[in-house]
């Protein structure tokens, strides 16, 4: 145990609670507000809105810094959190607009004006900042947590302010999923049926500045973005259906802001963002690697697989074709399919055979080799003897209705005259350059 | 101006349309022919009436997905409008089926064949209601219909190209409209299909619908279509396909171009007189 961590033991014991004391009412806020970043944001990065959060939340600065100075000119209170948000949300929008406006009038590439955007704004709202940090009442505001964010900052009503807009935002994105989702896929469709893709799209966006701007004092407006594109990201590789997608997004932000939020409060200056990002990124780099189909170890071991059911048809043809052709069966092949019990030693000198078993399921594999070739020779003119080859690679390809229109297809062409097994069309060693 | 004739399928008048103030296309003007009522093409009363093929040619950038586009109301027009049915486009949106062209899509996009067939009969389900079950029971027979239904729980990153034009097709079939504009359903699809498609879309127009393709097959017209409109940038030639694509006026739609309507197409743009500063930066 660590001396940090002692001393918020002691802190927590002279507040009078146990330790979870001390993540009521933040952490939840912060759990609810993950979600909302991974439901808005994996629609976001499908609709290719990513730099667009991105800019809005550096955009956001200068609002805070400013909205800080004005109320306190005004004799209010410039560390009340919904007039920092108003300030943020109010830069934030118009740093959206102007980067549309050096965009279109500007002649710049949409990338370009969002970055320059987001530096200068960046810059802007730094130099601000410092201001508020020389001014008397500005010491004490706390506005650097706005940079990488402090959950521990987040009080009741704060809370109530987070989770309520974040909440809010999940709720329009299931009441309009299927809306959504066709804006997303395909704008032109959705405005040739009427169905407003302007309008939508000014929803979608409403939604991302809500959560970025909310999402602010949480995780800070330098990795807000993160917390956008990262559950997205982790959803994908786990399922191919948008509702899941977005369910799984908003697990993950959940999770990940519960984790990192608890330990940025556990942790003296570890800030909040950081912590929680990098909990959503260990989900990320799990999910890249252990996802089912598409990660990295299943698609290693389906590699594996599929090579070594290639050597397995291999040696079955192998077999097959010498013992059609009055042949021993070549060892190197029979080993293969001894392993599996596929072939036996016959005592009386026949030499090595095919079980039962073994020739039913050579004669598929042959099946499927030869109408490859049957259709390469009568539809792509391939010369018979250099079918073999082609053939080779595509027989391993299992897709049962590829199959089904391969076998049409050849029979079709030869007036339905395919044998069972059909023969090969060329001699045994034909075209075959190796052993 | 005269009563706009309620069974012409689609009117342009005088359409002008403009990236970037550049015009793409100028003073289009074209009457889709109206279906033929049965007893005209001498069939019985009560027979459904026979629509009409219509192909849309013209080279690259000719202007012919802007075309469609601009009928849709998708991209501003300049100057000009189109009518369907006699009616602007948002009085008759759910008579009008759309293919876009298929490189429009991302088709990494986490949704099955079966839901994006759905997504046909959203503008039937109205705002806030979800896909409910005879939605995707319809979308199921639509799929049927283009052959394809053993793959509608698929995500369409994983079908080929075909199979990704027949879903957009099925899509289309879903709005169960008059009218189909489609934008080069014919490209990039191997034989089979593409003769799947054609008889698809000949059985559509039997049933009194009119079905509009954008297409580049030049030797496949004439079998294909009724109807021709050989378009760059302006209209070169609108008919039947016999007397209309003939030698002449393919030439002029795919020769020489018209050098001095791009230099005052650039002018509008408001480059044609900085032609030399332009050159200086690029
Ligand atoms: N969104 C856009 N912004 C600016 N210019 C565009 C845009 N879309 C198309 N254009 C330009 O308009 C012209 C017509 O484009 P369009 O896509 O309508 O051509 P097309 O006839 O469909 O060509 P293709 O056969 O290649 O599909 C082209 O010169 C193209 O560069
Ligand atoms: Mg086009």
């Amino acid at each position: 145990m660590n001396v940090a961590m002692l001393q918020f033991d002691a802190a927590a014991a002279s507040a009078g609670g146990g330790w979870l004391a001390g993540l009521w009412p933040s952490v939840p806020a912060a759990m609810v507000l993950g979600a909302a970043c991974g439901v808005v944001g994996t629609l976001a990065v499908l609709r290719q809105r990513a730099l667009m959060a991105d800019t809005l939340a550096h955009a956001a600065l200068p609002g805070v810094a400013a909205a800080f100075l004005i109320a306190a000119a005004m004799g209010m209170d410039g560390r009340s959190l919904p007039v920092l948000l108003a300030g943020a949300t109010i830069s934030g929008v118009l740093g959206i607009g102007l980067a549309h406006v050096l965009q279109r009038h500007g002649k710049l590439r949409d990338d370009a004006a969002m970055a320059a955007v987001l530096g200068a704004s960046f810059g802007l709202g730094t130099v601000l900042l410092s201001v508020v940090q020389r001014s008397p009442a500005g010491g004490q505001a706390g506005l650097a947590r706005f940079l990488f964010g402090q959950t521990a900052a987040i009080r009741s009503d704060d809370a109530v302010l987070i989770a309520g807009v974040a909440g809010a935002c999940v709720l329009v994105v299931a009441a309009l999923y299927k809306e959504l989702r066709l804006l997303c896929f395909d704008a032109a469709f959705c405005a040739a049926i009427g169905r407003k893709p302007g309008l939508l799209d000014v929803l979608l966006l409403t939604m991302l500045t809500l959560v970025t701007v909310v999402g602010l004092q949480a995780v800070g407006l330098v990795l807000i973005v993160a917390m956008l594109i990262i559950p997205s990201l982790t959803a994908r590789f786990l399922t191919d259906r948008l509702w899941l997608m977005m369910i799984i997004a908003g697990v993950v932000g959940a999770v990940s802001a519960g984790v990192g939020g608890a330990a940025s409060a556990h942790m003296a200056k570890l800030p909040a963002g950081p912590a929680i990002v990098s909990a959503a990124a260990v989900c990320l780099a799990l999910a890249a690697v252990f996802a089912p189909g598409k990660g990295v170890v299943s698609r290693w071991v389906r590699r594996v697989r599929a090579t070594r059911q290639t050597i397995f048809e291999h040696a079955l043809r192998r077999c097959y074709e010498a013992a059609e052709h009055g042949q021993p069966l070549p060892q190197r092949h029979t080993r293969v399919l001894a392993r599996r019990g596929l072939v036996l030693d016959a005592a009386g000198g026949e030499g090595v055979r095919l079980t039962p078993e073994g020739l039913a399921l050579a004669e598929q594999v042959i099946t499927r080799h030869r109408l490859w070739e049957a259709y390469l020779v009568t539809f792509g003119s391939q010369a018979p003897e250099h079918a073999d080859d082609p053939a080779d690679l595509i027989e391993h390809l299992r897709d049962p209705v590829l199959i089904r229109e391969l076998e049409a297809a050849v029979r079709e062409r030869s007036g339905g005259a395919v044998p069972a097994v059909p023969q090969s069309p060329h001699a045994l060693d034909a075209g075959r350059g190796r052993a | 101006m005269n009563v706009p004739d309620p069974n012409c399928p689609l009117l342009v008048r005088d359409l002008t349309v403009s990236y970037n103030k550049r015009p793409v296309l100028w003073d289009v003007d074209y009457a889709a022919p109206a279906p033929t009522p049965a007893v005209a093409a001498g069939g019985k009363a009560g027979e459904p009436s026979r629509g009409n093929l219509i192909a849309i040619v013209g080279p690259n950038g000719a202007g012919k997905s802007t075309l469609l586009k601009a009928a849709l109301g998708l991209v501003p027009v300049t100057m000009g409008d189109c009518l369907f049915f006699g009616q602007a486009i948002d009085r008759v949106r759910d008579r009008i089926a759309y293919v876009p062209q298929r490189e429009s899509v991302d088709w990494d996009f986490p949704v099955s064949a079966l839901d994006v067939v759905a997504m046909g009969g959203y503008r039937a389900l109205g705002w806030l209601r979800p896909v409910d079950k005879a939605t995707r029971v319809r979308a199921m027979s639509c799929l049927d219909r283009v052959r394809i239904a053993d793959l509608a729980g698929r995500q369409i990153g994983q079908l080929s190209g075909g199979q990704q034009q027949r879903v957009f097709i099925a899509r289309a079939l879903m709005q169960d409209a008059p009218l189909y504009l489609m934008d080069e359903p014919f490209a990039g699809v191997d034989a089979a299909t593409e003769r799947a498609i054609l008889t698809l879309l000949r059985t559509l127009r039997d049933r009194a619908a009119t079905v509009v393709c954008v297409h580049h097959d030049l030797h496949t017209v004439g079998n294909y279509f009724d109807h021709v409109l050989l378009l760059n940038s302006r209209v070169i030639a609108a008919g039947p396909v016999a007397t209309t694509l003939t030698e002449a006026n393919l030439q002029i739609a795919y020769g020489g171009r018209l050098t001095l309507l791009d230099r005052a197409a650039d002018a509008l743009a408001g480059r044609g007189l900085a032609s030399g500063a332009g050159e200086a930066i690029r």
